[in-house]
């Protein structure tokens, strides 16, 4: 990583830091049950759920700490949160 | 809507500061200038040399976030580079209602061209919990600890838009993580209006309230159902617009039983008097807002 002089940092820089290590529990996506709301998205304290083309969601494991707030929130319980298995 | 706020950084499995930060960002745009005070925020997405800001950023003391931002606008408007960036500062309510208090005042005073998003969980949560200016009655922190001779806070919170709306501001709100698009709605409206404007954002943080990390969101709608957190818009001092609760008023209870900080509420003697004096401060905003 470059250090430029007088603290000045390249934005986004902390996607270098994988929190996915941090999580217990993992979110599972049922494609079947999701309406396509957004909600999971938009809630994302960690920006870890991202929109496919089709209209869908993938989750980056790389990022998710397994907070649960999707699964939560999810109107149609189309996430679950199961323990994560290394 | 693209999230400005990177991933990695080092905020706690359902952050609440991580989350109005986002929704901050998404309201304001991508032509915004950042003034973030010390606070869980500023610790979580800064550790040198990383950062998970996209937009620019600076970091100030917690005294004096507002000047630092008084000053970003005063030189782009010298420079003649003002035109639609914004300046957002986004501090916490340690930051804003206890030490920055005197800069904001000056800011607010001023009537310089900025947003300032006092993101509230009621407490300093990045020191260990200790009560700050915006702590709830009877809440339980590190500094006002529950036990034998105490019920936990004893005051009541400090009503903070009230004291920037009588600074003159032409625009003033409420907002709760709990309904995102209300707060981007309102970051929005609060940049593009000319002027010093003021958000106050309601925050759970389930490290400090004590609450499963899923649970923000819901712990968030919560106080806004119960009356304790009134959702509002003021323009130039008066309130013009309410989010109107209607039948859907929930007891206080429902409210503080899902919190570690209030939970001597329930085991306690003499706590149901408490929860009253709690319900009554319900009760006057319902009143007040006509919720």
């Amino acid at each position: 990583m470059k250090i430029l002089p007088g603290g000045v940092c390249e934005a986004g820089t902390t996607r270098v830091n994988k929190t996915g290590g941090w999580r217990t529990f993992k979110p599972v996506y049922d494609y079947e049950k999701c309406i396509k709301c957004k909600l999971c998205e938009l809630l994302c304290p960690d920006s870890s759920i991202h929109p496919k083309d089709d209209g869908f969601f993938e989750f980056d494991y790389d990022f998710c700490k397994g907070c649960g707030i999707c699964a939560n929130e999810c109107p149609k319980d189309a996430i679950t949160m199961v323990l994560e298995e290394k | 809507m693209k999230s400005l706020l990177a991933p990695g950084h080092r905020g706690c499995a359902g952050c609440c500061d991580a989350m109005a930060a986002k929704f901050t960002l998404m309201g304001a745009g991508e032509d915004c200038i950042v003034v973030n005070p010390t606070g869980c925020l500023e610790v979580m997405t800064t550790p040198f040399p990383e950062t998970s800001w996209e937009v620019p950023w600076v970091h100030s003391l917690f005294e004096n976030a507002a000047a630092v931002g008084s000053g970003v606008e005063a030189a782009l408007k010298a420079l003649g580079k003002k035109g639609n960036t914004k300046i957002v500062v986004m501090g916490g309510d340690g930051a804003s209602l206890d030490i920055g208090m005197r800069s904001i005042s000056g800011a607010f005073e001023r009537g310089h061209d900025l947003t300032y998003v006092c993101i509230d969980n009621e407490a300093y949560m990045n020191t260990g919990v200790q009560r700050s200016g915006a702590t709830p009655f009877d809440a339980s922190t590190t500094t006002s600890p529950a036990g034998k001779v105490s019920f936990g806070n004893p005051r009541p919170k400090k009503n903070m838009p009230a004291i920037i709306a009588a600074h003159g501001s032409p625009y003033v709100a409420t907002t709760s993580i709990g309904y995102p698009k209300d707060m981007i709605n309102k970051v929005k409206k609060a940049t593009e209006i000319e002027g010093p404007t003021y958000i106050h954002a309601h925050a759970p943080c389930t490290t400090g309230w004590g609450f499963d990390t899923s649970k923000t969101v819901e712990v968030a709608k919560m106080a806004v159902n119960t009356g304790l957190w009134p959702l509002y818009e003021m323009e130039d001092g008066e309130v013009t617009k309410v989010r109107k609760l209607g039948k859907n008023i929930k007891p206080v209870e429902d409210y503080l039983k899902m919190q570690r900080r209030f939970r001597h509420l329930f085991s306690m003697e003499g706590g149901e008097e408490e929860i009253a004096k709690i319900q009554a401060i319900a009760d006057k905003n319902i009143e007040v807002y006509g919720l």
